[in-house]
C-alpha cells in the first residue's frame, strides 16, 4: 500500500477553493476560489516535495463571481479561467508578469469548466446554459467561436480533451458523458457518443473526467459515488452513431461515501486520485495481474486512502505532471494542499 | 397574468411549547449541539407565507413559521453529532410547490449562519461550515421530488444561486425576523 504525507498547506485564499492546476512544467500550481481569484504557488527550492511553497501572484479583477475551474495552455504561456460570470478569461504571462488578455463571452450564464486541446489551437468550455462551446485559438489572443454543441439536457459540469487526438468529452448534471468529433469538412462537430444508461453508465451528475496518459483510457466521477473506467483506445473517425466505440471497463463502488466531486489519472504514475465530499483522498491502481484486456473488463484496487485530506468537502486533487510522488487538493475549507506519496511505486510505474 | 393561489389556506399547526434552556456559561465548552438547537434556530426561519404559499409579492398578511406551516418539525431533523451531519427534511405545503427550492435554500443558508464551525482553523476563512447539512423533501411530498433533492444537494448549484443578487434577495425576505 502506499500512504500521503502532507509536505505543505498552503493559505491565502478567503473561501472555498474550486480547482487547482500544474503549469505543463510543474514548476507552477494555480488555484481558483469563490473569492474572485487565483494565487500562483511556486516551490522557492528545486524539490517539490519541500514545504517551500509561496504564492508568488494574485490574479484578481479578472472576474466578478467565483471562479470555477482554470486550466493551462500546453505551452504553459497562457491560462484560462472559467467563473460563475459566465465568462472564460485568457491570462498571459509575460516575462514573469500576468496580464489579462482577452475575456471571451457568449455563454448565458456560470462557466464551470475549461479545457485546450493538446496542440493549444483549441480551447472548450462548459456552462449551466446546457452547452459546449469551442474556440479557435488565433494569432495576436484572438479566441473566435467556431462551434456550440447542443445535447445534454442539464447543465455541462466538465469537459476535457483527449491527450493526443482532437476529441472532446463533456460530462453533465443530466448523468451523461458526450464523446465529441470533428465533422469530415472540419467546420461542424458532433457528439458520436453518449457514455450513459441503459448501458453502463452513472445514475447521478458526472462531475469530472481524466484521460491515462495515452489516452486509452478514461475514469469519471459522479455524484453516484462510484467511479468508472472506459476504454477511449477505439479510434472514432469513423464513427457512426449507433456503433458502441467507446466501451465500459470497470466501476470502482463503495470506498466513498459522499459525492465524487474530482478525479485524476496520473500521467507521471498511471495511479488514479480522486477527492470527495467525505472529505477523503483516495488512490487507485488497476490490477496488472488479470488479462483484463481480454476478459473485456478491468479491476482496480485502492492503495490508499487519505481521510480527513481536508477539513471538509475536496473539491479538486491533480497529479504533478512529471513528478510521480506530487499530488495537489483543494477544499472547501480555502486551503490548497501539497501531498507526497509515500511507499513503492516501481510496480505502478 | 395574475399570479394563482398555490395555497389560499394554508393549514396552521400549533407550536409546540419549548422549556427554557439553560445558557452554557462555560465559553471553552465543546459545541454540542442537539435537534431542538437546531429545530430552534430553523423556529426562526420566518417565512412568509406570501413568499412560500401565495406566490404573491409585498402582502406580509400572514407571516406563519415554517413549523406553523409544518414544513419543518423536530422529527425531521437528523444530528449525527460526532460525524457533524445535519439531515433537514421539509414537507412543502403543497405537491407541486414552486418554491420547494427556495425553501430548501433559505434552511441552508440559516444553517450556514447559525452551526458553528466544529474546528478553529488558522487563519479562518470565515464562511467555513464543518457540518455536513443535507436538506430534502419529505418522501412522496412533492410532485418532483428526486429533481428537487438533486438541486438542493449541488453545492455547486447552491454557491452560484447565493451569487444571485434576485435569489439572495428572496432568501434574506424569507429569512428576515418577523418583529424587525
Amino acid at each position: 500500500g502506499l500512504s500521503l504525507r502532507l509536505v505543505q498547506q498552503l493559505e491565502g485564499h478567503l473561501d472555498r477553493v474550486w480547482s487547482v492546476a500544474w503549469s505543463p512544467s510543474g514548476r507552477t500550481l494555480v488555484s481558483c476560489s469563490g473569492d474572485k481569484s487565483c494565487r500562483l504557488w511556486e516551490n522557492s527550492s528545486a524539490s517539490a516535495s519541500s514545504p517551500n511553497w509561496r504564492c508568488q501572484a494574485v490574479l484578481e479583477g479578472g472576474h466578478n463571481r467565483t471562479i470555477r475551474a482554470c486550466d493551462w495552455s500546453p505551452d504553459g504561456k497562457l491560462l484560462a479561467t472559467a467563473s460563475f460570470d459566465a465568462t472564460t478569461a485568457i491570462w498571459e504571462i509575460v516575462g514573469g508578469e500576468i496580464e489579462n488578455v482577452a475575456t471571451l463571452e457568449g455563454h448565458d450564464n456560470e462557466v464551470k469548466s475549461v479545457s485546450w486541446n493538446s496542440s493549444g489551437s483549441l480551447l472548450a468550455t462548459c456552462s449551466r446554459d446546457k452547452h459546449v462551446w469551442i474556440w479557435d485559438v488565433q494569432p495576436g489572443n484572438e479566441f473566435e467561436c467556431m462551434s456550440v454543441l447542443a445535447g445534454h439536457t442539464q447543465d455541462v459540469k466538465c469537459v476535457t480533451w483527449h491527450p493526443t487526438r482532437d476529441i472532446l468529452v463533456s460530462a453533465s448534471y443530466d448523468n451523461t458523458i458526450k464523446v465529441w468529433t470533428e465533422d469530415g469538412d472540419g467546420d461542424d462537430w458532433r457528439c458520436v457518443q453518449t457514455l450513459a444508461e441503459p448501458g453502463p453508465g452513472h445514475t447521478s451528475t458526472v462531475w469530472a473526467l481524466s484521460f491515462n496518459k495515452d489516452g486509452s483510457r478514461l475514469v469519471s466521477c459522479s455524484d453516484d459515488l462510484t467511479l468508472m473506467v472506459w476504454d477511449t483506445s477505439e479510434d472514432l473517425y469513423d464513427a457512426s452513431a449507433d456503433q458502441t466505440l467507446w466501451k465500459h471497463v470497470a466501476m470502482i463502488s463503495g470506498y466513498h461515501d459522499r459525492t465524487i466531486f474530482s478525479v485524476n489519472w496520473s500521467r507521471a504514475n498511471g495511479l488514479i486520485a480522486s477527492g470527495a465530499a467525505d472529505d477523503s483522498i483516495r488512490i487507485f491502481s488497476e490490477d496488472r495481474e488479470q488479462s483484463s484486456a481480454e476478459l473485456g473488463g478491468g479491476t482496480f484496487s485502492m492503495l490508499a486512502k487519505q481521510e480527513k485530506a481536508h477539513s471538509t468537502d475536496v473539491n479538486c486533487v491533480q497529479w504533478h505532471p512529471t513528478n510521480p510522488r506530487i499530488l495537489a487538493s483543494a477544499g472547501d475549507d480555502g486551503f490548497v494542499k501539497i501531498w507526497e506519496v509515500i511507499g513503492d511505486l516501481s510496480f505502478v510505474c | 397574468m395574475t399570479p394563482g393561489l398555490i395555497n389560499a389556506n394554508p393549514v396552521v399547526h400549533e407550536t409546540k411549547a419549548r422549556s427554557a434552556r439553560t445558557e452554557n456559561t462555560d465559553e471553552n465548552s465543546v459545541d454540542e449541539f442537539d435537534v431542538l438547537e437546531i429545530f430552534d434556530i430553523l423556529f426562526q426561519v420566518s417565512i412568509c407565507v406570501t413568499w412560500l404559499v401565495l406566490f404573491v409579492e409585498k402582502d406580509p398578511e400572514h407571516p406563519y413559521t415554517l413549523e406553523q406551516l409544518n414544513v419543518v418539525s423536530e422529527d425531521a431533523i437528523d444530528l449525527d453529532n460526532k460525524a457533524s451531519h445535519v439531515t433537514v427534511t421539509f414537507t412543502p405545503t403543497v405537491q407541486h410547490c414552486s418554491m420547494a427550492t427556495v425553501i430548501g435554500l433559505c434552511i441552508r443558508v440559516k444553517l450556514m449562519r447559525c452551526l458553528p464551525p466544529r474546528f478553529k482553523v488558522s487563519p479562518s476563512p470565515v464562511f467555513q461550515l464543518f457540518f455536513k447539512v443535507d436538506i430534502r423533501v419529505a418522501p412522496g411530498s412533492h410532485a418532483s421530488e428526486a429533481a428537487v433533492n438533486k438541486q438542493l444537494s449541488d453545492k455547486e448549484r447552491v454557491a452560484a444561486a447565493l451569487e444571485n443578487p434576485h435569489l439572495v434577495e428572496m432568501v434574506e425576505r424569507c429569512l428576515q425576523e418577523r418583529d424587525e
